[in-house]
């Protein structure tokens, strides 16, 4: 495979991976966005309505389901602010690889702190 | 008619660059993804450790959970400007998407309209919803209601 050429940003490797991350991620959120705003609107039609329908979002397929949407979340936040600084901060990117890598340490660390709580509230029997 | 020929190695003239109404609307957008992404950021954190995290996390959402938080004004405003920002900026960052990858002039056309009539939709309706909310709707029974309904 050729050499990405020097000093270009979205590239290949780093650059490239993290921008392709953030576009797949960023579109799965938005329709996610549509169906999520539909559901809530339904507590405007009856309290039972709104209970059925959040009841699916309570089944073990579904919460896996929503682990994997904030991990979509979680990354799509972090690089986010990682892009804010290459473009506004002066040694954004002379950083941006490192920057990438404490993105992803982030997300690790976040998704550790999320993931048991969630999964325990999914399967935790109720 | 004369034909003038140009002299060799003139500068190119512009004939195909639109130099008349050009505007700055890109940049705009480009400006709002990063300061609406930031905002965004503080918005869905709380959202999610709302409503995921805490107490019980998805386990405990049903209607009165989101009209015990509906009778905060906090939340509302929290939400409606959760709902214009990630709904503009989603728009936005489709709207990109779009451009790049659907070449012919009408597939692009199509695909707009219905983002955009998505995007209306949703919007809209979103905001309806949050403004006309009514926690304690007459004629449902109380037990899937807030307790505040009652007292």
């Amino acid at each position: 495979m050729p050499e990405a050429p020097a000093g270009t940003l979205y590239r290949g490797r780093e650059g490239m991976w993290s921008w392709l991350a953030h576009r797949v991620t960023g579109f799965a959120i938005f329709f996610f966005l549509l169906v999520h705003v539909l559901d809530t609107a339904l507590v405007r039609v009856s309290p039972e309505a709104y209970n059925a329908v959040i009841g699916t979002y309570k089944n073990p397929v579904m919460g896996l389901g929503e682990a994997g949407l904030v991990a979509a979340v979680v990354y799509h936040a972090f690089n986010g602010i990682r892009i804010t600084l290459i473009d506004f901060w002066s040694k954004g990117t002379r950083y941006q690889r490192v920057m990438l890598w404490i993105v992803i340490g982030l997300f690790v660390v976040t998704m550790a702190g999320f993931l048991p709580r969630h999964l325990g509230n999914v399967f935790g029997g109720h | 008619m004369a034909v003038s020929i140009e002299a060799p190695r003139a500068p190119r003239t512009r004939t195909t660059r639109r130099t008349t109404g050009r505007t700055n609307y890109e940049l705009y957008g480009w400006v709002f993804m990063r300061a609406s992404g930031v905002l965004l950021v503080v918005l869905i954190f709380g959202h999610l450790f709302m409503n995921l995290i805490d107490g019980e996390g998805i386990s405990a959402i049903d209607f009165g959970f989101v009209a015990g938080k509906w009778a905060s004004p906090l939340w509302q405003v929290w939400d409606l400007l959760m709902l214009w920002l990630a709904m503009i900026h989603g728009t936005n960052g489709v709207r990109t998407i779009i451009n790049d990858y659907a070449e012919r002039d009408g597939t692009r056309i199509v695909l707009k309209v219905a983002l955009y009539l998505a995007f209306t939709v949703v919007v809209v309706l979103g905001t309806l919803v949050i403004f006309t909310f009514d926690p304690c709707p007459p004629d449902a029974p109380a037990n899937l209601l807030p307790s505040f309904c009652t007292a």
